[in-house]
């Protein structure tokens, strides 16, 4: 390589150069998403309905979310749809995992396409599909009155203690598919002769999961907690949909309200503030999840 | 020894099969309902006793369903391409060129896979109605470009970074200018990653739905998911008919499914990070 200056320059601006291939992405992205994120930052201290002149009130929207019971509760409402979105589908994938660890698995094709089915097809028709299952008259109460529960048997949508539940086992149903084969697949990378190794050290199937499989499946780990924790977190369709984010207040999640506020009751400033929150809720995380399943490696 | 393993096996087994059997039932459900006869209470899994196919019309034709798929057809084609080709020359120098700068180029498009739609809808329904853009398929459009952008650039830069770079080097020695290099070197090898994102882009900017629902507020200019989700707001009743409009809304991604199995699944497996 010359090192003369003039060669040195040249050499600089054709790195550069290369900038000319990252600028249409860099453009689109930058216009229609970073910028409208900051744009949402910033009408987030503003009092404002959409059509006059904002007021600006600084942190008062902040304010106003944590002092809210409704906009509060969407809140806790979205942490447990975490538990349905992302704890339940992980144990379930961990157990199959588990189970299935040590052997060659003849057949798993089928399972693999059977369990990306509720992936792939849009969260809409997933949602009109279980407002019909949770019917009076559809498939749950059909099988619990096969069953002689006529009793429990019920609208599980508009149950008040139930509806919540009821929307986070459609978010089980719809991840628990790609939790398990994130698994199966991580799991079909662990060397065989570390679980011959372990047998041959006395261990139990539970030790050899917890001393040889679950180390080994970090980074699938974190894949799948990010995934399905952001799902939950930013989770609109499957309840708008189902519920509507009732009965009362009862499934109302932070997306809902980001949209009820902004166009139908001419709170833009409000709803700038709940997608905030909801934003840095979900930037802060996917950055634990990452930091820590990065440190114990 | 043997028959402890044999139990585990089988447990292993029972537990998906389960599984399985709890994924497809919504389904098969959904499916039966959409042949029984038009405006009958329908209860449950039941079998229709004769196959009624016109339902399928009724929410093709009278239901709008025709319409509403060829809306969500024209985003798509005009989103689908558009990724592609930004993501392939993004991912081309963040991944072969040793950009002054690169590395943070990356992260900042890699922060994007944390933006939801909620974070940025409010301020894109008002910026763009200044623009003329609401109820407008261009607008929507740009949006999901710009919205899946993070993803595509991380998948194509992927790709780049596990192409050989001799391969590159070579071509550069024989005097080949970097646009030569990727048009007629590189791209022809990137044939199955670019596959996998279209199909991958193809399935969001199908699915996508609080964006549609906020930018496209005229019912009749709705994507199949935004009118689906219109639909059972207002025609709760005909269980039958809204059975077969949610069947029409899944077909197009379930035959991309089908066909593209292996493509589809190595995506959602390896680009789960999108989320």
């Amino acid at each position: 390589m010359g090192s003369r200056p003039p060669v040195r320059n040249r050499e600089a601006r054709r790195r550069w150069r290369g900038y000319v291939y990252v600028l249409p992405a860099f453009a689109v992205y930058v216009a229609f998403a970073v910028l409208p994120a900051l744009h949402t930052a910033y009408l987030s201290l503003f009092d404002w309905d959409g059509v006059t002149l904002g007021e600006w009130v600084g942190l008062g929207n902040y304010a106003e979310i944590f002092q809210d019971s409704i906009l509060r509760r969407s809140v806790f409402n979205a942490l447990v749809l975490v538990v349905f979105f992302s704890f339940v589908p992980i144990v379930l994938g961990l157990l199959s995992a588990g189970l299935l660890a040590r052997y060659r698995r003849p057949g798993m094709g089928a399972y693999r396409f059977l369990f990306m089915l509720p992936q792939v097809v849009p969260l809409v028709a997933v949602g009109v599909t279980w407002r019909w299952l949770y019917g009076d008259d559809g498939v749950v109460n059909q099988a619990l009155r096969a069953v002689g529960l006529d009793s429990v048997a019920r609208a599980w949508l508009g149950d008040f203690d139930f509806a919540l539940i009821a929307v986070g086992l459609v978010g089980t149903w719809v991840l628990s598919g790609l939790c398990m084969m994130l698994f199966l697949s991580g799991v079909q990378k662990v060397d065989p002769s570390l679980y011959e190794a372990a047998r041959i050290d006395g261990a139990g199937p539970v030790r050899e999961f917890l001393s040889v499989t679950l180390p080994h499946l970090r980074g699938e780990l974190a894949v799948a907690m990010t995934v399905t924790t952001v799902a939950a977190l930013a989770s609109f369709d499957i309840v708008y949909v189902t519920t509507n984010g009732g009965p009362g207040e009862q499934t109302t999640v932070p997306g809902l309200l980001v949209y009820r506020l902004a166009f139908s009751e001419g709170k833009v400033g409000l709803a700038a503030a709940l997608a905030v929150v909801l934003g840095v809720l979900i930037l802060a995380i996917v950055y634990l999840i990452n930091r820590l399943s990065r440190d114990r490696t | 020894m043997k028959t402890v393993a044999r139990s585990e096996r089988w447990s292993g087994y029972a537990l998906l099969t389960v599984m399985a059997i709890v994924v497809v039932i919504p389904f098969l459900s959904v499916f039966l309902a959409s042949l029984q006869p038009a405006g009958t209470p329908v209860v449950g899994l039941t079998w229709p006793e004769r196959w009624s196919w016109d339902n399928y019309e009724t929410a093709w034709s009278v239901a709008g369903f025709s319409d509403l798929i060829r809306h969500s057809l024209i985003i798509a084609v005009g989103v689908v391409p558009a990724c592609l080709v930004l993501a392939a020359l993004a991912g081309y120098a963040l991944g072969t060129m040793r950009l002054p700068g690169g590395n943070a180029m990356a992260a900042f498009f890699i922060a994007g896979l944390t933006i939801p739609v909620e974070l940025i809808v409010v301020p894109l329904y008002f910026d763009l109605r200044n623009l003329g853009l609401t109820n407008s398929y261009l607008g929507v459009i740009l949006v999901e470009i710009a919205l899946f952008m993070p993803f595509s650039v991380f998948w194509m830069r992927t790709h780049f970074l596990s192409t050989p770079m001799s391969l590159v080097e070579a071509a550069r020695m024989d005097g080949a200018s970097s646009a030569t290099i990727l048009v007629r070197i590189l791209l022809p090898l990137a044939r199955p990653s670019l596959m996998t994102l279209g199909l991958l882009v193809f399935m969001w900017s199908w699915n996508q739905f609080l964006l549609v629902l906020v930018l496209i507020q005229d019912t009749t200019k709705h994507t199949a998911p935004a009118g689906l989700g219109f639909f059972v707001g207002q025609n709760s009743t005909d269980i039958p008919t809204l059975a077969a409009g949610t069947i029409i809304v899944m077909l197009p991604i379930l035959i991309l499914f089908v066909v593209f199995q292996r493509s589809f699944l190595a995506g959602l497996l390896q680009g789960a990070m999108k989320g």
